[in-house]
């Protein structure tokens, strides 16, 4: 890469773009480039980082949302929102650790390009989920917005989902506005011990299908459960089992009691409160069991939470394989030994039946250069992701190759 | 309402057509009679009527894929729909185009507990999907005013919402997958039973596409189990002012309702005269706040809130205390359409949302403009979310009547994307704020919107002359008008 450009505001950005598809001239897209290790490797003679376009320029907590320029710190903003007892409510996770750089690192911009979500998604959703509206600029070098600053609004296709997930692919946005919500008054852990893998995803479908409104459905097999901060859990000596539950507090009392009253059945169960419920969710939510393992290669599987178990069994067979689940089951974090594909073959043979994608999040450069880094699309689909693109970035200016090899 | 100009060499054919479709779908799968078009001449926004060219009713996804390649090829325009409850004329037929209705696809294909997801053809309704897994104890949260009628399908195209939203999410929060049918009948299948598909989130764009982008042929949408118990709180205040600070309050506090609803005076009159739901007539503006969740977490914020509204200044404060009173608060706000239909020969409702705490000037504002076309008007509010329906009353027999409730509209949107809002919140663009996208958006805003559609269908053939004010050509759409030059701010750090 030859330099940076290192915008200040939304002009700017357009004046970088516009050259870049003057001069065909492709750029990596960054916000404080905290995840540039997460992706296909992006082949670009220049960057565009956004880190210059940071503050928060509108926050009106009783209406429960927030604007930012796109390069804002994350820290920032979610110090902002603890002030006033409110929270990003998909619960972003910092991938920096995992990705062999600091904590806390990371971009607004960032959380939403790569539409991150930690435990909570099951209840809350995701980060598109709480994307209202954004002003980018394509890689035609314009300038445009979508959405508003309003959480219930239909004016209009909804690009902010389109942004979301889009890996910096197609638009370089320059503000956001998200959805934010109170934080719960209380947080209570219900821990079951002992589980194997198909006893847990029992558990966790018998609590997400009750009335409790389980906000965390975890399961960490012995050997990563004792890596754990939290000593309940590390020296649970076995699998702990965790349903996390939120709310106010005579509220959070009564379904942690109704919790473990309707799974006795299935052994003994622990309780964590508020300061242990915290640290525990945020180890499960950074992938923490990964980040002390750096040789492994990390895989993020969504699946239906009930093929979970059978997706894991079958990528164990003959092989170290680590695995933990979120989502109730729905998602696998895998972490494998390195190899020369990376395990993807198996990996995606695993999905045909049940459905689902695999990303490959952590991994050395030349790897994820040489594999599909996300799940593979069928020809159709791929057809018309790339007409999507080529509505936005016709010349393939912005980060090309970062989600699929010549897009 | 302008609509596209009807192709005469298109229209020329329709018996051909007809034939072409019927040997797709075989027997009474294809209307073209022109009596029997009748029934599909509006949707939910009556104030339009067109006949379509033919109606098909297909009843397999292979038909719908052979119906949309066939009029692609041939560059006849297609209308998508579902049980044509929409309120902004999204169903609306073209004179020369082809409707095309999914009322036929109508099964539940498969109940999936443990996975906690439902997989329905596009037709089934709203409460059909409550229906099928109520059993269980379980339910599909949005839940929009029509949902007796409107099809799983048209709330994917509108991205409906409902009185929960606020807690629980419109449609787009609550679908996983999809399949579709695009325009030149590739089948396409977004999501699934898994969270987050990987690449672009076509899912979320399909969400509030408003049958522009492809035909729906699935849904599989999340379900929940039923919170254990619900209360209501009823709360009247002196003024729209103190009823505001009571909503911004709550959620001040931390405490995210399962619905809050708020009527201005003339609504509340007129529900209370309709339905008789004990509503004091003394207050500007009306609170219903409903909690729901195990009875310890409801009874305690009925407490917190009836204490917040005390201290902004509630005339009116009753927790419901029992399944029948709560249903008796809520009577009235359901009724509130139908209840201003009985004081007025017509009415027509608008949807557009604004930031919560700018409600009292627009209120103000509405009044005075009221004043100014001669119009009444009655304001119902999705307080939580500042989804604001203001319904103009008027007599479509009196001449020039309905074009004068039709500018007093346009203004209260105009006005609510002035104080930061958009022009809907849940009803959609449809034909009846096509003409008003340029209030909120640019054209580069639009063209950019636009430059989406031309990757789903190139020809514009998908419900043309809905969304868009203007249609461009994709070509036009897609050229770059690119100047050569110097790199950008030399003096800027780079390095």
């Amino acid at each position: 890469m030859t330099g940076i450009f290192r915008p200040e505001n939304a002009a700017q950005v357009v004046e970088a773009v516009a050259w870049a598809a003057a001069e065909e001239e492709p750029l990596e897209v960054l916000g404080r480039a905290s995840k540039r290790a997460f992706g296909r490797p992006v082949q670009a003679g220049h960057g565009l980082e956004l880190s210059g376009l940071a503050g928060i320029t509108l926050y009106e907590a009783e209406e429960l949302v927030l604007s930012a320029r796109a390069g804002t710190p994350i820290a920032e903003i979610e110090a902002a929102l603890a002030e006033k007892n409110q929270e990003l409510a998909f619960e972003p996770p910092d991938l920096g650790p995992l990705l062999g750089g600091e904590a806390g690192a990371g971009s607004i911009g960032g959380v939403l390009a790569c539409n991150l979500a930690g435990p909570r998604r099951i209840k809350a959703g995701a980060a598109r989920d709480h994307f209202l509206g954004v002003s980018a600029v394509s890689g035609r070098g314009e300038a445009f917005k979508s959405g508003g600053r309003v959480v219930k609004n239909v004016t209009g296709y909804d690009l902010c989902k389109l942004m979301a997930g889009s890996y910096g692919t197609l638009a370089a946005m320059t503000d956001v506005t998200v959805k934010v919500l109170p934080a719960a008054e209380k947080t209570r852990t219900v821990l079951l011990l002992g589980l194997d893998d198909g006893k847990a995803l029992a558990a966790m479908t018998r609590a997400l299908g009750s009335a409790h409104e389980v906000s965390g459905a975890a399961h960490l097999p012995a050997a990563l459960a004792a890596d754990s901060e939290v000593s309940y859990v590390r020296e649970a000596g076995g699998a702990v089992t965790a349903l996390r539950v939120e709310g106010t507090g005579p509220s959070v009392e009564y379904r942690c009691a109704a919790l473990r009253r309707e799974l006795a059945e299935l052994g003994e169960s622990e309780e964590l409160h508020d300061r242990n419920s915290a640290v525990f969710w945020q180890e499960v939510r950074d992938v923490r069991p990964f980040v002390t393992r750096p040789e492994r290669l990390v895989w993020r599987v969504s699946v239906p939470p009930q093929a979970g178990p059978a997706v894991a069994g079958a990528l164990a067979q003959g092989q170290d394989a680590l695995a933990y689940y979120d989502w109730g089951g729905g998602l696998l974090w895998l972490a494998l030994p390195p190899s020369k594909d990376g395990g993807h073959v198996g990996l995606r043979a695993a999905l045909s039946d049940c459905g689902g994608h695999a990303t490959l999040v952590r991994g050395p450069e030349t790897l994820r250069a040489a594999v599909p880094v996300f799940q593979p699309q069928d020809p159709a689909m791929a057809a018309l992701t790339r007409r999507v693109k080529d509505g936005f970035d016709p010349r393939r200016v912005l980060n090309p190759g970062r989600m699929v090899a010549g897009l | 309402m302008k609509m596209p100009e009807p192709d005469a060499t298109v229209l020329a054919r329709r018996r051909e057509i007809a034939r072409a479709l019927n040997a797709i779908v075989p027997g009474e799968g294809v209307i073209a009679d022109r009596d029997e078009l009748a029934v599909y001449e509006s949707d939910g926004l009556t104030a339009y009527r067109q006949r379509p060219m033919v109606a098909v009713l297909p009843e397999t996804v292979e038909q719908v894929s052979r119906i949309l390649a066939y009029c692609n090829a041939e560059g006849i325009k297609v209308v998508p729909r579902g049980a044509g409850t929409s309120l902004s004329g999204g169903a609306l037929p073209l004179a020369d185009g082809v409707l095309l209705c999914m009322a036929r696809f109508n099964r539940i294909l498969d109940i999936d507990f443990a996975n906690r997801c439902v997989v329905a053809q596009p037709g089934v309704t709203n409460l059909g999907i409550t229906k099928a897994v109520e059993s269980e104890g379980f339910y599909y949260a949005p839940d929009p005013s029509s949902q007796i009628a409107c099809t799983i399908g048209g709330n994917v195209a509108e991205n409906s919402g409902g009185v929960h939203c606020l807690k629980y999410g419109l449609t787009t929060n609550n679908l996983l997958g999809l399949e579709m049918v695009l325009i030149d009948g590739t089948v396409v299948r977004l999501g699934g039973r898994h969270l987050d598909a990987g690449g672009y989130d076509l899912l979320g764009l399909m969400t509030g596409s408003e049958g522009l982008l492809g035909v729906i042929t699935e849904v599989t949408v999340r379900i929940l189990q039923a919170p254990e118990t619900a209360r209501a709180l009823l709360l009247g205040f002196p003024t729209n002012e103190a009823g505001g600070n009571c909503v911004a309050a709550i959620i001040g506090a931390g405490i995210i309702p399962g619905g809050m609803e708020m009527m201005d005076r003339a609504a509340i009159h007129a529900a209370e005269d309709f339905v008789q739901a004990g509503y004091p007539l003394d207050v500007e503006s009306l609170l219903i706040v409903e909690l729901d969740g195990p009875e310890a977490e409801v009874d305690d914020l009925i407490a917190r809130i009836s204490a917040i509204a005390a201290n902004c200044g509630a005339v009116t404060s009753r927790a419901s205390e029992s399944e029948e009173e709560r249903l008796k608060f809520w009577a009235g706000r359901k009724a509130a359409f139908p209840a201003v239909g009985r004081i007025s020969p017509d009415y027509y409702c608008m949807d557009g949302t604004i930031p919560r705490h700018r409600l009292p000037e627009v209120l103000k504002r509405m009044a005075e403009m009221s004043a100014r076309y001669g119009l009444r008007v009655a304001n119902v509010f999705h307080a939580g979310d500042g989804n604001l329906h203001p319904l103009i009353l008027y007599d479509a027999n009196n001449p020039g009547e309905l074009e004068n409730a039709e500018a007093f509209g346009a203004e209260i949107l105009r006005l609510c994307v002035e104080v930061g809002g958009v022009l809907t919140g849940e009803h959609g663009v449809g034909v009846e704020k096509r003409d008003l996208m340029g209030t909120m958006f640019s054209e580069a805003d639009l063209a950019q919107q636009q430059r989406v559609k031309c990757a789903f269908d190139p020809d514009s053939l998908l419900n043309p002359g809905k969304m868009f004010p203007v249609l461009h050509r994709c070509a036009e759409l897609g050229r770059m008008h690119i100047s050569r030059g110097q790199i950008p701010f030399p003096d800027l750090p780079r390095f």
